[in-house]
């Protein structure tokens, strides 16, 4: 049974079909991305995956339920339960410390546990940045407290929404890594995003058109490549580079400049 | 977890909770100024009212049928009331509501120039000593306080003594005869001729005006009326009338046992009446009714307006909650959108931001209180020239409005956080 399974499912507002007949599956342990032009359905995708939205037809197996019939107060528990969120414009409590806002994932999921916290933030690179506020963190450093507030509570799928759409390209490497990271430690990633680069990475790239599923790519290279030391994390030269910290000897690349340091 | 959440809004947002706990303090204020000043305004509406005159009348009870029948006024009719039972109107069960009152004896005088004119014998300031222990000074002094004092002053009788022989006269009978403080004046009773001398010269406005006012033993040596009074005048705070009170005026016989202990135990103008006909022999008291009305009449209309001042005052507030509430709602919605996507249930984050709201609204409503307090010294010390009580149970009835009014200022707010999807702040539909 696969973990994920849309079945012609339709969203229609009024006229328009932001989602048009989509079927797709996705398995346990797969990494998958979803690839579209602004307004080919992405996000609304996402949403309904996600448990923030309900399609109009169709129905949506997560784990064999259908989440289609659902009531809203399920829908948030089956999303607390069994999904990790990721979005682009990271969402973290500006009043929080790093560290609370990976608690606050789990205070709604059940008891706050500062130790178990702190490790996920320490898988993501950041123990050390655990009391800083959002505001005292780069972009890569907060979407990487993202990723531990939304792998915090072992979900079944993590489901990122242009998790590198707002940084640069030295952290949006650092992202794709930990998700490398995850999916080899058997996590499922459905990960939307509008760069081809980030998609090639996946093992399977959806392509969306116009509400349809246009598209959908194998990557035969797939390999599961890492760039993180296992036994220590992240390496402390990239994370300062990605931090914009000059170290004369870390790789540099050209190209995109997208976020920067916050 | 969630206390830092509170502690974390409270402080991000002070400016805008500081707003909401003024609005809340401005409601509560006047919510407090107003029900404390309408608690305590009966007395003092009443004791305002008492300075027009007298609430209840006590005349001897053949003079009262005849005055129903004839309407012939008291004092005509050869019945009399006894001036030593007056000390009993302080001992009955509402002793305490008894603000004032004055006995009467009104005789006919001869002036030297043949004419006849009205003496009335009264109580001004005088000074009882009461089987209670209470001391009271009664009289017209106080119960006729309109009373323009044209010449001289009041007549004063604890210094004049008994044997000054001193009268005050109405303007009119003054000017007929030239007189003015320190005026003697010639007069001839039925049983004695005095010479009294004029202490002050009063306008009242109406008949008293061409009439003599002196003190009582005077008048009773005129007429040789030792010891005999023909009406009382009784100044009483009183409740307004309600049903019961109507009924037991006309028959307190058809009251059932319970109805009877409920009116004589309140401070019905009726009940008041009753108790004094119960200790004035063979005397009949009934409400001067015009007063006793307008009484009522005006202290409920204060009351109304009041409740509608703190009515439009806590409407005021939680509109003004609404909108900040809701503003603040709004402000957040990406935070609150982030929460429901991570799990929280609707129940959790509006319990959040009720409490929120809720330690803003008694820190506002605890200054309000205080402030309220403070307006209500201002209209008791302007308006009726004394303070205000607090009355006890204006705190929990405060209390429960400030809850009220912020829980439904909060109503939209909560209902758009309720509203409020994940999916439509933290990223948009494509």
């Amino acid at each position: 049974m696969s973990l994920l399974e849309l079945k012609n499912v339709y969203k229609i507002y009024g006229e328009l079909h932001a989602l048009d007949n989509v079927s797709l599956k996705v398995e346990k342990g797969e990494w998958v991305s979803i690839m579209g032009p602004s307004g080919s359905g992405k996000s609304t995708m996402m949403n309904i995956i996600g448990c923030m939205d309900k399609p109009t037809k169709g129905e949506v197996l997560l784990d064999g339920v259908d989440i289609s019939r659902e009531s809203a107060r399920n829908l948030t528990t089956i999303r607390r339960d069994k999904i990790g969120l990721i979005f682009q414009q990271f969402h973290l409590v500006n009043y929080l410390t790093a560290l609370e806002n990976v608690m606050l994932a789990q205070y709604y999921h059940s008891m706050p546990d500062e130790k178990e916290a702190l490790e996920a933030l320490d898988r993501v690179g950041l123990a050390d940045r655990a009391g800083h506020l959002p505001s005292q963190l780069s972009g890569g450093e907060q979407q990487r407290v993202c990723v531990a507030r939304a792998l915090i509570n072992y979900p079944e799928i993590i489901l990122a929404d242009e998790p590198t759409g707002n940084l640069d390209e030295a952290n949006e490497e650092i992202v794709v890594d930990l998700f490398h990271k995850l999916h080899n430690e058997g996590t499922t990633l459905i990960v939307v995003t509008h760069d081809p680069e980030v998609a090639e990475v996946a093992q399977r790239t959806l392509v969306l058109r116009s509400g349809r599923l246009a598209k959908e790519i194998v990557n035969e290279n797939f390999t599961g490549k890492i760039h993180f030391d296992e036994s220590e994390g992240f390496r402390k030269e990239e994370v300062k580079a990605a931090n914009g910290i000059q170290q004369p000897e870390a790789p540099q690349k050209s190209g995109k400049k997208k976020g920067g340091k916050k | 977890m969630f206390w830092r959440m509170i502690r974390g809004t409270l402080v991000r947002q002070w400016k805008k909770m500081l707003m909401i706990a003024f609005t809340i303090a401005l409601g509560a204020s006047l919510a407090s100024a107003m029900l404390s000043v309408m608690l305590d305004v009966g007395d003092k509406v009443n004791q305002e009212l008492k300075t027009y005159g007298a609430n209840i009348t006590v005349v001897p009870k053949s003079a009262s049928v005849l005055s129903d029948l004839y309407e012939v006024e008291g004092g005509q009719t050869g019945a009399y009331l006894q001036e030593d039972e007056l000390g009993k109107i302080k001992t009955i069960f509402w002793a305490f509501n008894i603000v004032d009152y004055a006995p009467f004896l009104d005789v006919n005088v001869t002036a030297d120039d043949g004419t006849q004119i009205r003496c009335v014998g009264s109580w001004f300031n005088h000074h009882m000593e009461l089987p209670t222990g209470e001391q009271l000074d009664a009289g017209i002094t106080s119960l006729r306080s309109w009373w323009e004092i044209k010449s001289g002053a009041w007549l004063d009788e604890q210094t004049a003594g008994d044997s000054a022989q001193l009268c005050m006269v109405g303007s009119a009978l003054a000017e007929k005869y030239g007189l003015t403080a320190g005026s003697t004046i010639h007069l001839t009773g039925e049983m004695s001729d005095q010479t009294l001398t004029v202490a002050g010269v009063f306008d009242a406005g109406g008949e008293e005006d061409d009439q003599i006012f002196a003190p009582l033993n005077t008048v009773q040596a005129f007429a040789g009326l030792d010891g005999k009074i023909d009406s009382i005048e009784v100044s009483a705070l009183t409740t307004p009338d309600n049903e019961l009170a109507e009924r037991a005026a006309k028959d307190p016989g058809s009251l059932t046992v319970s109805q009877y202990e409920t009116w004589y135990c309140t401070c019905y103008v009726s009940s008041i009446c009753y108790q004094i006909q119960e200790v004035i022999t063979d005397s009949v008291a009934s409400a001067v009714r015009q007063v006793a009305d307008s009484e009522g009449a005006i202290l409920d209309k204060t009351k109304l307006l009041m409740a509608l001042i703190t009515i439009l005052s806590l409407i005021g507030a939680a509109l003004g909650i609404c909108n900040l509430v809701t503003a603040s709602v709004m402000e957040r919605s990406s935070e609150i959108g982030l929460m429901k996507a991570i799990g929280a249930q609707n129940g959790i984050i509006s319990g959040l931001v009720l409490t929120e709201i809720f330690i803003t609204a008694i820190f506002g409503g605890l200054l309000g209180f205080a402030a309220g307090f403070g307006f209500a010294q201002i209209i008791g010390h302007t308006v009726f020239g004394s303070a205000i009580t607090m009355k006890p149970m204006v705190i929990p009835i405060v209390a429960i409005l400030v809850v009220l009014v912020t829980l439904a200022g909060s109503i939209p707010a909560i209902r758009m956080l309720l509203h409020l999807r994940p999916a439509e702040v933290l990223h948009g539909g494509h």
